[in-house]
């Protein structure tokens, strides 16, 4: 048990090379090396790319994480990494130099779970978590609803995507209308411009008896299917696409179900708190809606800003910092890295 | 001085400490499991294990060498990544060697060193008397090009690509695998180890391009 302890977070899960450093609920650092636009001319993250990006920039990131706190390897309290879900090329770079870090200078390690993380970074914004709390994860990797009854061990999973990603409709309508990938901050923007009740596009498990089956699961690939089928008939028929209206009218039905299925779980579950993280976090008409929404059930809503949703060490970091406060166990050197990691298992510790 | 020599080109995990004095080389302590998808979780230990095998502690460590492939993609690079973490974290250099050398440069005669490279290829390079001839290369054991196969090419072959492959190569392959020589690594990168050359940027030996094709019609990034 120490109080404010210094962590570095390593995180490799995707495309993003992320080292953060926290003490306590503060944040020192977060370098982040990014190979986004080595991926943006293939259309989505290759795997080996981000993987022969991840080597390249591991130990320049680790420095400069480290300049930026002012702080030396041997000041720190622990190394966390992220040990799935995710890449397996990806999390095996950070899961690798995690370990030599924490050999070469006995700092203690800890594995621990992207999803977890997502979580635990709101801390470093909005302060300890109130528990229980329900989690809403949104990216282009997973899109979840989680109970967190302790962040230091319980984490249960309620509901996630039967099929894509919240975030990977986001990339694949982006394509349809001819806007750049990441599709995310290109939708949100042509969305601000459109309207959204120009169409309406389907919600994924929201008729009565998906809710009996899937109550706080999403379907994205029929909302995709829709919207490309919308736009191939318009462009059958000779009319112009209006990018700005589709783009309004998807996103739209993204959040409605996103926002719909976590603040149900939050009645149904007598949960006070809802946290908002992953990279779709950042949307800002999934931020105005769950906004009104959660106050209107009466519940709180916390969302680091949207740099911090995003994969990011500094996440990976304030997960770190909140085990060793907790007095969990480091990890075990021979941990693997783990590309479909339970949800349940927060850090490796609790596994053993 | 102390060095700590890894190589993950090749299905075997393998970690050691040599000791380097002028010019000679003493394997202290060597840990090697062939584990094709053991890396990340074997390395680390196997590092443990060599330290403690020779009663040492990271502070006794004076540099570390690392094989640079070429290696099928993953494993290679949990063991460069895991070179140069330790070296920064431990505050001493790190000093890459092409990995094939680890066999080659043991050969006499005129040799082909070949490791998996899985999809069925090799990676490969000729050796005289133990010093290589050109760059390394990747390709189907039976599309060896003409200068390798023909008379006055390599009389036999040898290393892991070699013992898997035996019946596809023209020449003789030895039967067992034979996998980089850690000792041979630091001994090849004993000039920069005792120069007290600056420390290295680790850059694999790829040889081959990522799997992936660019996305049809997708717009151009914007700023
Ligand atoms: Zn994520």
């Amino acid at each position: 048990m120490k109080n404010n302890p210094v962590v570095m977070g390593i995180e490799t899960s995707c495309d993003e090379t992320g080292v953060g450093i926290v003490r306590g609920h503060e944040l020192l650092a977060d370098a982040v090396a990014s190979s986004v636009d080595e991926h943006a001319r293939f259309g989505g993250v290759v795997p080996e790319v981000a993987s022969r990006a991840h080597l390249e920039a591991m130990v320049p990131t680790v420095q400069r994480a480290l300049d930026d706190a002012g702080l030396t390897l041997n000041d720190l309290d622990g190394i966390a990494v992220t040990a799935g879900p995710g890449l397996a090329g990806a999390l095996m770079v950070g899961v690798g130099a995690a370990k030599a870090y924490s050999l070469a200078t006995g700092v203690p390690l800890y594995g621990v779970n992207h999803l977890s993380a997502h979580i635990a970074v709101d801390t470093l914004e909005n302060g300890p978590i109130p528990e229980p709390a329900i989690g809403l994860l949104v990216s282009g990797g997973h899109s979840s609803i989680m109970m967190v009854e302790d962040l230091a061990g319980k984490v249960t999973q309620l509901g996630a995507s039967i099929d894509d990603a919240a975030g990977e409709a986001f990339d694949k309508v982006a394509r349809l209308l001819g806007l750049p990938f990441p599709g995310g901050p290109y939708i949100d923007k042509a969305a601000k411009e459109g309207d959204r009740a120009f169409v309406r596009f389907p919600r994924g498990l929201t008729a009565a008896k998906d809710m009996e089956r899937h109550r706080y699961d999403f379907s994205f690939s029929g909302l995709k299917t829709a919207v490309a089928r919308w736009i191939e008939a318009q462009r059958a028929e000779g009319n112009n696409v209006p990018v700005n209206d589709v783009a309004a009218a998807f996103q739209e039905a993204v959040c409605d179900v996103l926002t719909q299925k976590a603040i149900l779980a939050a009645k149904e579950h007598g949960v006070g708190t809802i946290l908002l993280g992953g990279g779709v976090a950042a949307n800002s008409r999934l931020r105005t809606l769950a906004v009104e929404r959660a106050e209107d059930a009466g519940i709180t809503l916390r969302y680091p800003r949207p740099k911090l949703c995003t994969d990011n060490g500094a996440m990976v970091a304030a997960l770190g910092s909140h085990l060793v406060t907790a007095g969990v166990a480091p990890s075990v050197i021979d941990f693997p890295a783990n590309s479909s990691m339970d949800v349940e298992v927060v850090s490796l510790a609790n596994r053993l | 001085m102390r060095v700590l020599a890894i190589d993950t080109s090749t299905a075997a995990v393998q970690a050691a400490l040599v000791d380097l004095d002028d010019d000679e080389l003493f394997l202290t302590s060597f840990r090697r499991e062939v584990d094709a998808r053991g890396h990340v979780e074997k390395l680390a230990p196997f590092i443990e294990g060599c330290l403690a095998d020779a009663g040492r502690t990271v502070k006794d460590v004076d540099a570390v060498v690392s094989g640079v492939g070429p290696g099928p993609f993953t494993g290679l690079r949990v063991g460069m990544v895991t070179a140069a973490a330790f070296a920064d974290g431990a505050g001493i250099p790190v000093y890459g060697v092409c990995s094939l050398d680890g066999i080659g440069a043991n050969t006499r005669g005129r040799a082909l060193a070949a490791t998996d490279a899985r999809r069925k290829e090799i990676y490969w390079a000729v050796y005289e008397d133990g010093v290589r001839e050109g760059e390394p290369q990747v390709c189907k054991p039976s599309e060896l090009p003409d200068w390798v196969t023909e008379t006055g090419g390599a009389d036999y072959a040898i290393g892991e690509g070699a013992s898997k492959y035996a019946d596809e190569l023209p020449m003789e392959a030895e039967a067992t695998p034979i996998f980089p020589d850690l000792v041979k690594l630091v001994e090849l990168a004993a000039p920069r180890l005792l120069a007290g050359a600056p420390t290295e940027q680790l850059t694999p030996l790829y040889l081959r391009r990522p799997d992936a094709q660019p996305a049809a019609g997708s717009p151009a990034p914007q700023p």
